[in-house]
């Protein structure tokens, strides 16, 4: 189910101290529902990845908790402010155990 | 509740025609609940809260949201005619202080898709924007 999932963030390189930032985030996944059946009408077991999380210097950004309701290929953009030059992480977990997790530094323009 | 949920989904997967039957009255009910699950029943104010969506959806497999709550600590974002009314909760840190995130859910039909956020000091605001859809995105 899990197979080729590939997570890509577009973070700035650089920032000024207390600039709000955009953060773009995308993990290919196919996000299987558990709702849809198959050819015979067997219904095809839920496999999505649940929740997503993205910090900064081990503060939170974000955190989401995703159900069945968003779209394959689960896609997250939003806002953080840079306190300082450092390292954003970021952590998706699966229904089926694994864990993808994708780093970028940013750090501070002179 | 939770039995009602899982036989609406059968539904819409399975059979469009019996999921019209007995469908509205269920989902506002269960709408209801599931809301109170996330507010513990507490009163729901307007404003504050914003929920942007397209006003016409070509494609209910892929409809891009965003919500902006400032000073929110949590949103729960609920697709009142989707088998599964919950879409996604999003919490925020202190390094999101605006409570901005984008992304993109999936809608079964035309409904109103609902955000309700919870504020830092513990009071509950909502937002709903009506989504027409052309192509459902039913369970996938």
């Amino acid at each position: 189910m899990a197979t080729g999932v590939k997570p890509r963030v577009k973070v700035p390189k650089t920032a000024t101290v207390g600039e709000v930032i955009t953060v773009k985030t995308l993990i290919s996944h196919k996000m299987e529902s558990g709702l849809r059946k198959d050819e015979v009408d067997a219904i095809i077991p839920r496999s999505i990845i649940n929740r997503f999380v993205a910090e900064f210097n081990g503060q939170l950004v974000i955190e989401v908790a995703m159900e069945p309701g968003i779209s394959s290929n689960p896609y997250f953009q939003f806002e953080s402010v840079v306190p300082e030059a450092g390292t954003f992480r970021f952590t998706w977990y699966d229904d089926d155990g694994s864990i993808y997790e994708t780093s970028k530094e940013i750090t501070i323009a002179s | 509740m939770r039995l009602t949920r899982r036989s609406t989904l059968v539904l819409c997967g399975g059979a469009a025609a019996v999921a019209g039957l007995g469908f509205g009255s269920a989902s506002a009910s269960a709408l209801a609940d599931e809301i109170e699950r996330f507010t513990g029943g507490a009163t729901v104010a307007t404003g504050l809260v914003s929920l942007t969506a397209p006003e016409i959806a070509e494609n209910g497999n892929t409809v891009p949201i965003r919500i902006a709550a400032p000073g929110a600590s949590a949103v729960a974002v609920f697709a009142e005619g989707n088998p599964l009314l919950r879409v996604a909760t999003f919490r925020f840190g202190a390094l999101n202080p605006a409570g901005v995130a984008s992304t993109r859910i999936r809608l079964a039909k035309t409904q109103n898709v609902i955000a309700i956020a919870e504020m830092a000091d513990g009071t509950f605001r909502q937002a709903s924007t009506f989504v027409k859809v052309t192509v459902g995105g039913c369970g996938g």
